[in-house]
């Protein structure tokens, strides 16, 4: 009965394993569900920098962070954040 | 079913090797066909030690002893609760936890992934797929490691657990050791993903990091549950010796801190890549070598499970591991170069630089204590071993400059601070430091351990630091849309859970801290000898000895001997404290008699314990056996020449043994409890101890919160606001 079950299930989890296997080599439908790894990386790092700008103005509004020094910080960040969009756009504008 | 089990460990092993196997050779031909089902083959891993984990532990309990684990760990008289935990206090059985956490959480994080980093996510399952192998592959081919070794015949009777484990935190301790080592193999697996395909950038460390929180968290829980039993149990009084495998504990999850704040500056600076990288390989090498101390037996610790095959494999997937990231590291030095530099040394990232010298300096003075037994042996031939002594000497200053930068870092922005913010942020905690220094000398001699009281200085500056950035958050935030003080600052909070649950953290570890250093330079200690009626006085408390206790067990084969003692202070009674001594049968020590057995086998303390916010006055006990001698002579002597003179097999004459062993028990407790002989006793005055495990709840606390994920509604809130208004200055660039 062991055996049984044993055979069963590896057998069950060996067609699971293999499924991926049996697609064509140019069916593109799992790769279609992949995020292009340049656009997720410039967006993961857009997110970021909204964070890091918010920060800075928690941090202003705390007094942490005197006008002039959060003035420089904010234009940086921003100046860093329009880079990235820029980039999104174009990227996206590649990938149409 | 056993067979059932031992089928899907080979099976589960195969599924490694084919995992890595597969994700290499996807990874190298660009073909997500084998990519996929490589990721497909860990869930599978993950199923087959799934049925591997509920066959062992249906077989303890079963009580089925014909599975050599469950004869060895387990007894049919063993309480439900340590029959399911037992499992974990074998070789095997930890092996087989280890192996099973580790594909529940390459499964997680996988399936997390399972649509970004195309690149990467290959070569992370390799090498997650690959220490999945390793320990696969132990239990099956290493003498005395496999959980599903059978015993033919099957034995009656188990031997029972340890009794040093029969207790609530030793049932959860290894668990969550063993996840906050394994957990930490997530983040390593996509270093070295990121290493070998060269993206270094932060995407790596957004997807690992609350895998990394977790491993901390687990590791911290294991630390405290096991500085909670040796306080309770051990009957030595103390909650940490810088035994060999607590340090081997502590190490990677000082590394594991350095890292959580180290990557913070990668993700916001583009900076310390290389530190990160190195952090995380470290760490996930000082847990392997957690792993290696407790089971090759090469150190002697009361945790170890003493010599075993599987040291030699283990030392071997260290080097591999330390040698092989170390060479990817190196060449990839130029990918990891800092996008900038520290403008300041008032800034964050400054901070967070000198915490990770001082985390890894920590880590530095901790190993080479705990090694140098072996270091020793291997220069001058012979084992010397360096005491707590040392140990406190060396990592105290270390710790007390550590604590100031608890407080330091919350303050500081990124970039840098002015100065003149700087003195608006410290002075009030300055303050509060200076009135709580002159209190502490005045009222309590606290000048007469400096080493104290200059961490009591920086703790409770930390602590006034903190509390100074949630009232500035809830102001911030009441300056912004009105309300409560109470609504603003949860609103704040709740805005900025990695920040605050990161404070809140910070405070925990501060209070930790200030318990440590009260108790171990405050404590009072006595040791002395008392008859029923006798007293001594130990600090402001006189404890009476009042009479002797005993009670039997028959279910557990536990003998116990107590003590009630009368606690007084001040001429008032202050607690009834009763500690005890308790003695179990063992069979190993069943040559010295079957009476003798119980008091040469494992013996446990229950310290009498009077905890309070103010400290606690600790108690243990060991009775004088020398007494009862003769008559526990006399009695192995009469029940072992029945043994001699009846039939093995015939199971009346074991049950007359039994009874008449019982029998010789109880008469000896009986006799203990007439003759009132002495006992020996510990009592301990501990300050501040319970703020030790508090100030660990409230650390565990805070980084519970800081893992609770905001609301994906929130997050895109937060992102609209913050598009639309860089959408205006898009259109102006």
């Amino acid at each position: 009965m062991e055996v049984v079950v044993a055979v069963i299930l590896i057998a069950v989890l060996a067609w699971f394993v293999s499924a991926p296997l049996r697609r064509r080599a140019d069916d593109d439908r799992a790769s279609a569900e992949l995020e292009d790894p340049q656009i997720a990386d410039l967006e993961a790092r857009k997110e970021a920098k909204y964070r890091q700008i918010r920060d800075a103005e928690f941090d202003r509004a705390q007094g942490k962070l005197s006008e002039e020094d959060w003035r420089r910080a904010d234009a940086e960040l921003r100046r860093e954040a329009i880079e990235i969009l820029k980039e999104l756009d174009r990227l996206r504008g590649q990938t149409g | 079913m056993i067979g059932l089990g031992a089928a899907c460990l080979v099976a589960a092993g195969l599924g490694c090797a084919y995992a890595a196997v597969a994700a290499l050779a996807g990874a190298t031909r660009g073909d997500r066909r084998l990519i996929d089902s490589s990721r497909r083959a860990i869930y599978a891993v993950c199923a087959l030690l799934t049925v591997c984990v509920v066959v062992l532990e249906a077989a303890f309990l079963r009580s089925d002893f014909s599975v050599e684990l469950v004869a060895d760990h387990s007894s049919t008289t063993t309480p439900t609760l340590y029959k399911a935990t037992a499992m974990w206090s074998s070789q095997g059985g930890s092996l087989l936890l280890w192996a099973w956490v580790l594909s529940i959480a390459a499964s997680a994080v996988l399936f997390a992934t399972r649509r970004r980093h195309r690149e990467l996510v290959p070569y992370a399952t390799a090498v997650l797929a690959g220490i999945g192998l390793f320990f696969c592959g132990l239990m099956v081919l290493a003498d005395g490691a496999n959980p599903f070794a059978r015993l033919d015949p099957a034995p009656a009777e188990g031997v029972g657990l340890n009794p040093l484990l029969r207790h609530p935190a030793m049932a959860i301790h290894p668990p969550m050791l063993y996840s906050g080592y394994v957990l930490f193999s997530i983040p390593f697996a996509f270093a070295i993903g990121a290493l070998v395909t060269r993206r270094v950038d932060a995407s790596w460390i957004r997807s690992t990091r609350r895998f990394a929180l977790l491993a901390w968290t687990f590791l911290g829980v294991g630390i405290l549950l096991g500085a909670r039993w040796s306080y309770s149990e051990l009957g030595w009084g103390g909650y940490w010796g810088w035994d060999a495998v607590e340090n081997a504990s502590l190490m990677p999850w000082l590394a594991g801190t350095a890292f959580l704040h180290s990557i913070m500056v990668q993700e916001r600076r583009g900076m310390l890549k290389v530190w990160n990288v190195s952090l995380i390989c470290a760490t996930f090498v000082l847990a392997l070598l957690g792993t290696f101390l407790v089971r090759s037996g090469i150190l002697e610790s009361i945790h170890a499970f003493g010599a075993s095959t599987v040291g030699t494999p283990l030392l071997v997937l260290i080097a591999v591991v330390l040698l092989g990231s170390t060479a990817l590291i190196m060449s990839r030095l130029d990918d990891l170069r800092s996008e900038r530099r520290i403008e300041s040394l008032a800034s964050r990232e400054a901070v967070f630089l000198v915490n990770n010298l001082l985390l890894v300096g920590l880590c530095a003075v901790i190993f080479w204590g705990t090694f140098f037994p072996l270091i020793s042996e291997a220069v001058t031939g012979e084992r010397s071993s360096l005491g707590g002594a040392w140990f406190d000497r060396y990592t105290a200053p270390l710790a007390i400059v550590l604590v100031l930068f608890t407080g330091i870092g919350p303050l500081l922005a990124w970039r840098q601070v002015s100065a003149g913010s700087l003195w608006r942020l410290v002075r009030w905690p300055l303050a509060a430091t200076a009135v709580a220094t002159l209190a502490l000398v005045a009222l309590a001699d606290a000048e007469s351990e400096p080493l104290a009281l200059a961490l009591f200085c920086f703790a409770f500056f930390a602590l006034a630091a903190l509390i100074g950035e949630f009232v500035r958050a809830a102001a911030a935030r009441r300056a912004l849309s009105g309300g409560s003080w109470f609504g603003a600052l949860a609103t704040a909070v709740a805005r900025n859970r990695r920040r605050y649950g990161g404070y809140i953290v910070h405070a925990g570890v501060a209070l930790l801290f200030i318990a440590v250093a009260a108790s171990s330079s405050f404590q009072t200690s006595s040791d002395v000898r008392l008859r029923p009626g006798d007293s001594a006085t130990v600090g402001d408390y006189q404890v009476t000895y009042e009479r002797p206790t005993t009670s039997i067990d028959p279910a557990e084969e536990r003998l116990t001997f107590g003590a009630v003692l009368d606690v007084d202070r001040d001429g008032e009674q202050f607690a009834v404290l009763q500690p005890e001594r308790n003695y179990y049968a063992s069979t190993a020590a069943m040559g010295s008699g079957p009476v003798r057995s119980f008091f040469e086998g494992e013996a446990t303390s229950e310290v009498g314990r009077r905890e309070g916010v103010g400290g606690d006055l600790w108690t243990a006990m060991r009775p004088d056996l020398e007494p009862l001698d003769g008559l526990i002579a006399g009695a192995d002597r009469r029940l072992m020449r029945l043994a001699r003179d009846s039939d093995p097999a015939e199971t009346g004459a074991q049950q007359q043994l039994s009874y008449l062993q019982g029998l010789a028990i109880r008469s000896i407790a009986e006799r203990y409890e007439a003759d009132a002989s002495p006992i020996d006793l510990r009592v301990n005055v501990n300050p501040f101890v319970i703020w030790i495990w508090l100030g660990g709840g409230i650390a565990i606390g805070g980084a519970l919160f800081a893992l609770w994920p905001v609301p994906a509604g929130r997050r895109r809130q937060v992102s609209d606001v913050y598009a639309a208004r860089l959408a205006r200055d898009l259109g102006r660039a």
